[in-house]
């Protein structure tokens, strides 16, 4: 389960979450929503250590994740795609999915894990040996979700997949999303700014404004709010 | 005719030895983003190893691998306990290459005064361990010796191992992944700081042959002011940047071209315009190329 | 806070400044002998170099370690100017400026494209390259060079008055002058437009600079400060030559940059004093150790060089913004 308890987390002189308190449990998918500047890539970030957190704590599990380095989170099940550029394009696509892989020490199981991501997005299957810079936006996208799991997440932290991506790839990925989630009983945290999607596939939802949680509830509760509706959801 | 083919040999020679140093200049370009000059006190570090080494064992193969270790062992250092509190408080942008520059030509120096401290004005000496008698064809002796096969021999197999590591291997993968994507790489699990200490020891290493080989084909002498290490720094780092200090093909081919054109110049037209000329190669390819020949804008090769 | 502290300087301030230290000057230099004489020379050539430097690194964020090869385009102006044209010393002077300029500007032409280590690795492979050209061409006297009189004190000095007294007082009034002008330049527009792109490229584009000329100013004037400089040093060595300028030399500066905070104007003084003062303090104490010979050789480079690493670690951006910055907490 992820704890999260009085998270503040400070860019300089703002700050830009103020005392945020959620709970995930193991399994679930948690959408998370709001404007730009809302603070929800600060979230993930400090999740995965690469912000520093400046007041409260967060718990997966048993691990206090703050005040760790991200490679550490990794060997703990904590794998964050982040926003933009989260593949490496001078790499192949094959290399940039061993990445994900290389701290593991059972090669076998890293060999099964490549084939449930290629199982999974059958088009990276067929550009193993491109680079990644030859690849669609949906394709990156895929492939940095892949890598992702290569690290034998527990805990996935994904920075708004959807990013410039077309509608219908947009529905591919969320879709993968979820399947995913299901089939690795994964728990998960989707930042999303396309918030209909989000919370289409999720199961609970958290409404970041501001820097603070303007509203938490299951994710068809929060599709049906009014306020929701209207802020965020465009009807 | 034999005079240009011994110009070559000579050339591709030297070019190969500077490749060697620049490489390791690449190396930590790479990684960190700082220019290394201190990497040619390293090389001078491990080379008087190497000497120290020869003189109790009496082998070269012995004493190569050893300063090499050497080499790697005081690179490591000194990316550990210099550059990471140094880049930790680095500055704002414009002095951001210029201050870890500098800091590494201060260390640079203290490298040499703590050298010629320990050494006074004692020389090391790294003969080379086969024949330097040219080899006789159609009666006349060319520039090639067994030695000049054996330093050519190792510089190749160096840049044959390397290739191998960052494209086989999986330190290779983290290697090059750190240095094209820290962030990316860290949340991947790659223990990126742990990384670049172990891209600058192999600098560290590389640049301990270069220091090894340059004595050998030299004066067989090293001290630590030693005029062909002053060489080995500068024409290194030149021939980094005319091959576009991002990439390691560019180090091979930088150091290659330099050698050759410098041999050229000081067998045809005269030694005290060798530095000048390098000046010249050097404007001129970045005239065409500012990025150097392999470079590409904000592009990064192997 | 440094902006406000700027417009409070005015340009009265700074003449009173200036007159203050022309009269430490004078008053040392009546009081001092040969020796330090010929310190105080040094000092003023160092003053001039680093200021040049940190016109191009600090302020138009171009970085050079060739900048001992522009001092000797100077040196070797202003010493041609003295033998073919017998000209008076001032006019050598002049001559070194706008030599050294010249290059410069073909120089900055060439290098406004490149970008760090690229910039280093050519200003590099010039101050190795450039002075060694003097032993190729007999008119620039080879390796012995040739030589450079800044003559003799005008007789109405008195008999009193020593050579290197005279130098002391050339260079010191050059150095005066040229640092008056350099601080003026700084803090003009082009000074600000050079801080700008220096900033953010883009930025100031966007603005309506035209960033390629901006740069070949900064490395025009910028040399051409680095030729006086030279010019002055012809001028205490007596001779120009192609040894006086070895490597080390651009080295030196860069670190004198350093050490007096590569940022601003005002601690110049520090980093040329260093630059003197070592040497003389590192051979004082290895005399009273009378430890092996070799550690008064070795010893200043040892001590610059860790006040470089210690500079560089405690405060990167110069003394002089370290002492503010604690001041305005």
């Amino acid at each position: 389960m992820l704890r999260i308890e009085n998270l503040s987390v400070d860019h300089g002189a703002i700050r830009a979450l103020h005392g945020v308190s959620f709970n995930i449990e193991k399994g679930q998918l948690a959408a998370v929503i709001g404007a730009n500047g809302a603070g929800k890539t600060t979230l993930l970030r400090t999740l995965s250590g690469l912000n520093k957190a400046s007041n409260g704590s967060a718990h997966w599990g048993e691990h206090n994740i703050l005040h760790s380095k991200p490679e550490a989170l990794v060997r703990h099940g904590i794998s964050h795609v982040s926003e933009g550029k989260s593949v490496i394009p001078e790499l192949t696509v094959a290399e940039n999915l061993d990445l994900g892989a290389l701290w593991r020490r059972n090669r076998k199981e890293a060999a099964k894990s490549k084939q449930d991501v290629v199982d999974l997005f059958p088009r990276l299957g067929e550009r193993l040996s491109q680079r990644a810079d030859s690849l669609s936006g949906g394709e990156r996208q895929m492939l940095a979700i892949g890598r992702s799991i290569m690290s034998k997440p527990e805990l996935l932290l994904l920075d708004e997949p959807s990013l410039g991506l077309a509608p219908l790839v947009v529905e591919q990925i969320f879709q993968a999303i979820r399947d995913l989630t299901t089939a690795m009983g994964l728990t998960v945290v989707l930042v999303e700014q396309n918030a209909m999607g989000a919370l289409k596939i999720a199961d609970i939802g958290i409404v970041l404004n501001l820097g603070s949680i303007a509203a938490t509830g299951s994710a068809a509760a929060l599709r049906d709010d009014p306020a929701v509706r209207a802020a965020y959801l465009g009807f | 005719m034999f005079q240009f083919v011994n110009t070559l040999l000579i050339g591709i020679t030297a070019g190969s030895i500077y490749s060697l140093m620049a490489i390791a200049i690449v190396l930590v370009w790479r990684s960190t983003r700082v220019v290394n000059f201190a990497a040619g006190g390293l090389a001078l570090a491990s080379s008087f190893v190497g000497a120290a080494v020869l003189e109790k064992t009496g082998s070269f193969w012995i004493a190569l691998p050893l300063a090499m270790v050497a080499g790697a062992a005081f690179s490591a250092f000194i990316e550990f306990f210099f550059l990471r509190p140094l880049l930790n408080r680095s500055g704002g942008k414009g002095e951001e290459i210029f201050i870890p520059i500098i800091a590494t030509l201060g260390l640079l120096g203290i490298i040499k005064a703590i050298l010629s401290f320990i050494y006074g004005d004692a020389i090391g000496s790294i003969p080379p361990p086969l024949s330097d008698k040219g080899f006789i064809v159609s009666g006349e002796s060319i520039a090639l010796s067994p030695i000049r096969v054996l330093i050519l021999g190792i510089v190749l197999f160096l840049m044959i191992v390397l290739t191998l590591i960052f494209q086989r291997t999986n330190l290779g993968l983290s290697l090059r992944a750190s240095s094209f994507a820290p962030e990316i790489s860290r949340l991947a699990g790659i223990r990126v700081d742990l990384i670049r200490t172990t891209g600058w020891a192999i600098s560290g290493a590389a640049g301990a042959a270069a220091g090894i080989l340059q004595t050998t084909n030299g004066s067989g002498s090293v001290a630590p002011d030693s005029f062909e290490f002053i060489l080995l720094l500068v024409f290194g780092f030149v021939a980094a940047v005319i091959g576009g200090i991002e990439s390691l093909i560019g180090a091979v081919v930088g150091g290659l071209t330099l050698g050759v054109i410098l041999a050229i110049i000081l067998t045809y037209v005269g030694s005290s315009l060798v530095f000048f000329a390098a000046f010249v190669i050097l404007i001129l390819v970045l005239l065409l190329r500012p990025h150097g020949i392999i470079g590409a804008k904000g592009g990064r090769r192997a | 806070m440094v902006a406000v502290h700027n417009r409070q300087i005015t340009n009265k301030h700074r003449f009173v400044g200036f007159a203050l230290i022309a009269l430490a000057v004078y008053i040392s230099s009546n009081s001092v002998d040969e020796w330090r004489s010929f310190q105080g020379a040094t000092i003023a050539v160092y003053i001039v170099a680093i200021a040049s430097v940190i016109l191009l690194t600090g302020y138009s964020g171009q970085i050079s370690l060739g900048h001992g090869a522009l001092l000797a385009i100077g040196a070797y102006a202003a010493a041609l100017t003295q033998i073919y044209f017998h000209a008076p010393i001032w006019i050598c002077f002049v001559a070194a400026v706008l030599a050294s300029a010249l290059f410069g500007a073909i120089l900055g032409t060439a290098a406004a494209r490149l970008s760090g280590p690229y910039l280093a690795g050519t200003t590099l492979a010039l101050a190795v390259g450039l002075p060694s050209l003097a032993n190729q061409f007999s008119i620039l006297g080879g390796e012995q060079g040739i030589s450079f009189d800044a003559g003799w004190p005008p007789l109405f000095f008195g008999e009193a008055f020593t050579q290197y007294k005279w130098f002391f007082w050339i260079t010191s009034l050059a150095a005066l002058i040229a640092m008056w002008w350099v601080q003026n330049i700084l803090r003009s527009r082009y000074g600000r437009t050079w801080r700008a792109v220096k900033t953010n490229e883009v930025a100031a584009e966007l603005s309506g600079i035209n960033i390629g000329r901006s740069k070949v100013l900064a490395f025009t004037v910028s040399a051409g400060i680095a030729g006086l400089a030279g010019a002055l040093f012809a001028t205490t060595m007596n001779n120009v030559s192609p040894s006086a300028f070895p490597l080390a030399l651009s080295f030196s500066i860069a670190t004198g940059a350093v050490l007096s905070g590569v940022n601003t104007l005002g601690g110049v003084m520090i980093g040329s004093v260093a630059l003197v003062a070592i040497p003389e303090i590192a051979t004082s104490i290895s005399d009273r150790w009378s430890g092996s010979g070799n550690v008064g050789v070795l010893l200043p480079d040892f001590i610059v060089s860790a006040l470089l690493i210690l500079t560089v670690f405690l405060a990167p951006k110069g003394p002089i913004e370290k002492f503010r910055s604690r001041h305005s907490k």
